[in-house]
């Protein structure tokens, strides 16, 4: 034993230490106490309390779904809201034998034998005792065929739960989005106990972009039901405190949309492949998107059967495409705005210096001819009247000496090529090519080699550069603004729906773009403005008593889906080019730009650039004219 | 000692089983007490794992496991522990060092070190190290404890504490603090101490809120509002509630507790077995349960207090206590009284080491016990 063990007093120590182990012995007959004591209040005194709770009648907790946030348009007209729907609930745990049950139902016409699979994935999918919508949007008929044979769906009952209805219906879809069944792809994203209780969740546009403001915060309640799976109250003293927590509504959103101009828009197009977007080109506002053709949201948020969204998605005019973000054309004679532009701020051309068009260019040391639109030629012509004449030859010229970098770095600054920031999901870049860009996106050696004609025929935007119609809007607002840019938005502010308070979203601005000198854009307004008195597009500025900048454009079609090969008809009519137009005014102080593109539309000016005019005429001059309206699709021919 | 005297004397002259228990250095009671709780623990086992054999066979298989540990660690003697403690001390503080830098690295809450042929918790070591080193720590000093002395105990305790919590395992980190705590309490630390060690866990205890992971403030807000959130972190104490009070004085019946049976109830066969246990059994069933567990620990306690030397006394002690603690906060825990930490119920919960390491402890225990008369006093 070590030496210091003699300076401990072991009797003292041993003391101590029963000493300690007696004041544990209490502490620990005390926390026994407390232990046997929450046991007894437990199943003595709250017995029957619990026994209610847990035998005869199970507690089942139900999820109070928070309503949805409506929406509403610059003016405060609703454009997506809620109304009470009856929806079939089934609760797994309570279901004895669930594929008799399933059969029975769809025997009884209450659920399609396709969605069988669905329905089984769904139900699967879900908590514990949580109640899972099989069907949605119940009719009157489908509750009374319930109710009589109610007794044969143990743990299936009727609940009433909030809908989401989309009043102006086909009206601006691609810009609302919808909301649409909760996928098993959605349920791996989200928190799954956020969205207990829900059914529905933003799918595209707004409706997605937008989700969590939305959505709002579940609540919850406990709630009764009997052994067989029925929700049943008891009174008296037996009755058992339920608890249960509120929903918080989701937050209202205000669009930056004009609903009637939106309407006017949507009419002017409405039997058509086409896409309309306008634009304030002070804040980046979106007036109207429209794409067409288009389909009923509501349709997805009662729940489309598996055949009616076969039907929707083989349309062959594929009206859930949304052509405003997603679809990609060459915007053709649109861009020579731009490339005067270009060649001015690069200094390879000036405004007063003249071409000599003859009909077509010719690159030096080569004898291929590249046709002008108009096979005479325009003659001797200035920048403005290149512009306004829509000269191929000028700008074949043009582009040529400013070569396809320079070109395609300008066209850039202008949105072009590159997403343009709008707040909604799922918009395409488009394409802006260059001798890099094609270097990467080919892998045989021989498709790498940029060609000179390929920056010529870039300088009236044919060949391998693409543009949406947003992102032709967007630079057509840019163009307008003088240079001022930003990002196209569809929400404007956020409203809390219980204490009314407005969040503004502020406008996004972007770089802005610079020219070399300010009077270059009063260059290329020039050659627009000059479109529209004595150029391509004369006639559709007639009568506007507000200036009109605008260009005209045609995309060339190459190539037409197998699927329409036998319809001769259908092939002729598809194979003609698209017409683009794209315009801003007032042009001193512009209020709204807009872009129209009409497939197989085949002129810009016959076309395309009307429908421009209704819009700006509902937009700058509130004039809603539905006779005009009526008339419209009767407009279509007629050649430049 | 004149009780120890006498405990010794009936041990050895009363039976030839008794003297094959002391040949084997076990206590009978104490073998006994333990023994039912096991056999017990493999009753509601059966039912609260929805009537699988395969379960009751693995915890068997468990229990031999623990046996054979205990028996062994019970030939040991105590100045063989004693020595060993500071080495599986440093042993253990590596190994948790090694797991959290894995952890970090990993980016993800880390507990185990995979040895290939099993996974390991060198956490799980600490429990026993922590308890021994103080105690081996103590041993030569006087009692009560001075203050440098307490303050390098506190540095053993919180050291393992530490690096175990932020694995994140904020239970077996309590626990770790708990039973070197019991061994400082048991070493005769004044009131002045306490109070200055509570206030110094307090200071730990708001700082390490900030370092709490948002599932575990969830889980000890909880507590206070378990309505809060019915659907999520609340399900379980909610749950579990009604099964303990559904269950009444005499129970629902062995596998007819609607409860456990039909699921309603997480983790029944094993943090939760208590409510099983409560809504089967009854009152009545939990509380013989409890006073099994009362058994052992009052007669560990008993023994401790037959013991000669500090080591033997303080380790006994801390592990007497301490499994008592895990009884506690288990019971508590699942009753609505403690949040939700994860502390399995000792001896009957499925799953996991715990039921090795608790075998094990009683193992030291006994074998402190029985070599008793080889330490000079």
């Amino acid at each position: 034993m070590p030496a210091r063990t003699t300076i401990k007093d072991h009797w003292g120590e041993q003391r101590l230490f029963e000493q300690r182990v007696l004041l544990a012995a209490a502490v620990l007959a005390v926390l026994f106490a407390v232990l046997v004591g929450r046991l007894v209040w437990l199943q003595i005194l709250e017995h029957d309390y619990y026994t209610e709770l847990s035998q005869g009648n199970r507690i089942r907790i139900e999820p109070l779904p928070a309503p949805r946030g409506t929406i509403y348009d610059r003016h405060g007209n609703i454009l997506a809201e809620n109304r009470p729907a009856y929806q079939l609930e089934l609760v797994r745990e309570q279901v004895p034998d669930l594929e008799g049950t399933l059969a029975k139902l769809v025997e009884a016409g209450l659920l399609a034998a396709e969605d069988l699979d669905d329905t089984r994935r769904l139900v699967n999918s879900r908590r514990p005792f949580e109640p899972v919508p099989i069907r949605l949007r119940l009719t009157d008929e489908d509750i009374a065929r319930f109710a009589v044979r109610r007794f044969e769906f143990q743990g299936v009952d009727i609940a009433t739960r909030l809908a989401r209805y989309y009043p102006e219906g086909e009206i601006a879809v691609h810009a609302l989005g919808h909301v649409g069944a909760i996928s098993e792809g959605d349920l791996e994203r989200i928190d799954r106990a956020a969205y207990a209780g829900t059914s529905m969740i933003g799918k595209l546009g707004v409706e997605a972009a937008y989700e969590d403001a939305l959505h709002g915060r579940n609540g919850s309640r406990e709630v009764l039901v009997n052994a067989r799976g029925r929700s049943v109250e008891r009174v008296g003293p037996l009755a058992p405190r339920l608890g249960s927590v509120a929903p918080l509504a989701g937050r209202e959103l205000l669009l930056s949309i004009d609903l009637p101009v939106q309407r006017v828009a949507e009419k002017a197009v409405w039997d058509q492949r086409a896409a309309v977007v306008a634009i304030d080109p002070s804040n980046g506002d979106i007036i109207a998107l429209v794409s067409r053709p288009g389909f009923d949201p509501n349709g997805f948020a009662r729940g489309l059967t598996r055949s009616e969204f076969v039907a929707l998605n083989t349309d062959i005019d594929r009206p859930l495409f949304n052509r405003a973000l997603r679809g990609v054309y060459p915007p053709g004679s649109t861009i020579k705005p731009l490339v005067a532009l270009a060649g001015l701020t690069y200094g390879v051309a000036t405004p007063r210096d003249a071409v000599a068009c003859r009909g077509y260019f010719m690159l030096p040391g080569s004898s291929h001819r590249f046709r002008d639109w108009k096979p005479r030629g325009h003659g001797s012509l200035a920048m403005v009247q290149a512009i306004a004449q829509s000269c191929d030859v000028y700008f074949y010229g043009l582009a040529a000496r400013l070569g396809p970098d320079r070109l395609a770095e300008f066209l850039g600054h202008f949105g072009l090529g590159r997403p343009t920031g709008i707040d909604i999901g799922g918009e395409k870049s488009g394409l802006l090519p260059s001798p890099a860009w094609k270097r990467q996106a080919f892998a045989r050696k021989q498709d790498q080699v940029w060609f000179p004609g390929e920056t010529v025929i870039f300088g009236i935007g044919q060949g391998f550069m693409l543009a949406t119609p947003l992102q032709l809007a967007h630079m057509a607002a840019i163009i307008g603004a003088r240079g001022s840019t930003f990002a196209p938005r569809l929400v404007t502010a956020i409203r809390d729906p219980v204490t009314r308070k407005v969040e503004p979203v502020p406008p996004k601005p972007l770089q802005t773009v610079s020219v070399a000198s300010p009077e270059h854009w009063q260059v290329a307004i020039d050659g627009m403005l000059a479109v529209m008195q004595g150029g391509t597009a004369t006639r559709s500025a007639q009568g506007a008593p507000y200036r009109i900048a605008g260009k005209t454009g045609t995309a060339q079609v190459f190539t037409v889906g197998q699927s329409e090969k036998y319809d001769e008809k259908a092939i002729d009519e598809r194979l003609r080019d698209h017409a683009w137009f794209v315009a801003f005014a007032p042009a001193e102080d512009p209020k709204i730009a807009v872009a129209v593109l009409v497939e197989n539309g085949r002129s810009g000016s016959g076309t395309a650039a009307p429908i421009a005019r209704r819009v700006m005429d509902a937009y700058l001059l509130r004039k809603f004219d539905d006779a005009a309206s009526a008339a419209a699709p009767g407009a279509l021919g007629g050649g430049e | 000692m004149s009780y120890g005297r006498l405990a010794g004397a009936t041990g050895r002259t009363f039976s030839a089983g008794a003297s094959l228990l002391s040949t084997l250095r076990l206590d009978g009671p104490l073998l006994v007490g333990l023994a039912l709780i096991a056999l017990y623990g493999q009753f509601v086992l059966y039912s609260a794992s929805g009537q699988d054999w395969g379960a009751v066979v693995r915890g068997t298989t468990r229990i031999a496991i623990g046996a054979v540990t205990m028996l062994v660690l019970a030939q040991l003697r105590p100045g063989f522990l004693r020595r060993l403690a500071p080495w599986l001390f440093a042993a253990g503080v590596v190994l948790l060092l090694i797991v959290d830098l894995i952890g970090y690295i990993g980016k993800g809450a880390q507990r185990w070190l995979d040895l290939g042929l099993f996974r390991f918790q060198p956490s799980e070591i600490m429990k026993l190290a922590v308890p021994m080193t103080c105690a081996w720590w103590l041993h030569e000093r006087p009692l009560p404890p001075d203050l440098r002395t307490l303050a390098v105990a506190a540095v053993i305790i919180l050291v393992p504490a530490g690096l175990t919590i932020v694995q994140p395992d904020l239970g077996t980190g309590m626990l770790i603090i708990a039973a070197g705590g019991l061994v400082l309490l048991l070493a005769g630390l004044s009131a002045r101490g306490i109070a200055l060690l509570a206030l110094a866990a307090a200071g730990a205890a708001a700082i390490g809120w900030n370092f709490l992971h948002e599932y575990q403030r969830k889980r000890v807000l909880m507590l206070l509002d378990p309505q809060s959130d019915p659907l999520g972190a609340g399900y379980h104490i909610i749950q579990s509630t009604i099964a303990i009070g559904s269950g009444g004085v005499f129970g629902k019946g062995w596998l007819k507790g609607s409860q456990g049976q039909l699921e309603f109830l997480p983790e029944r066969s094993t943090d939760f077995v208590f409510a099983v246990v409560a809504e089967e059994l009854g009152l009545v069933g939990a509380i013989v349960l409890l006073l099994l567990y009362l058994f052992v620990v009052a007669r560990s306690l008993y023994l401790s207090m037959q013991m000669g030397d500090t080591f033997s006394r303080l380790l006994s002690g801390s592990i007497a206590l301490t499994f008592f603690v895990y009884v506690f906060i288990n019971a508590g825990m699942v009753s609505g009284l403690l949040p939700v930490v994860g502390v399995p119920l000792p001896l009957v919960s499925y799953g996991g080491t715990s039921m090795v390491t608790v075998l094990a402890s009683f193992g030291i225990l006994m074998s402190l016990y029985s070599h008793r008369k080889l330490v000079s006093t």
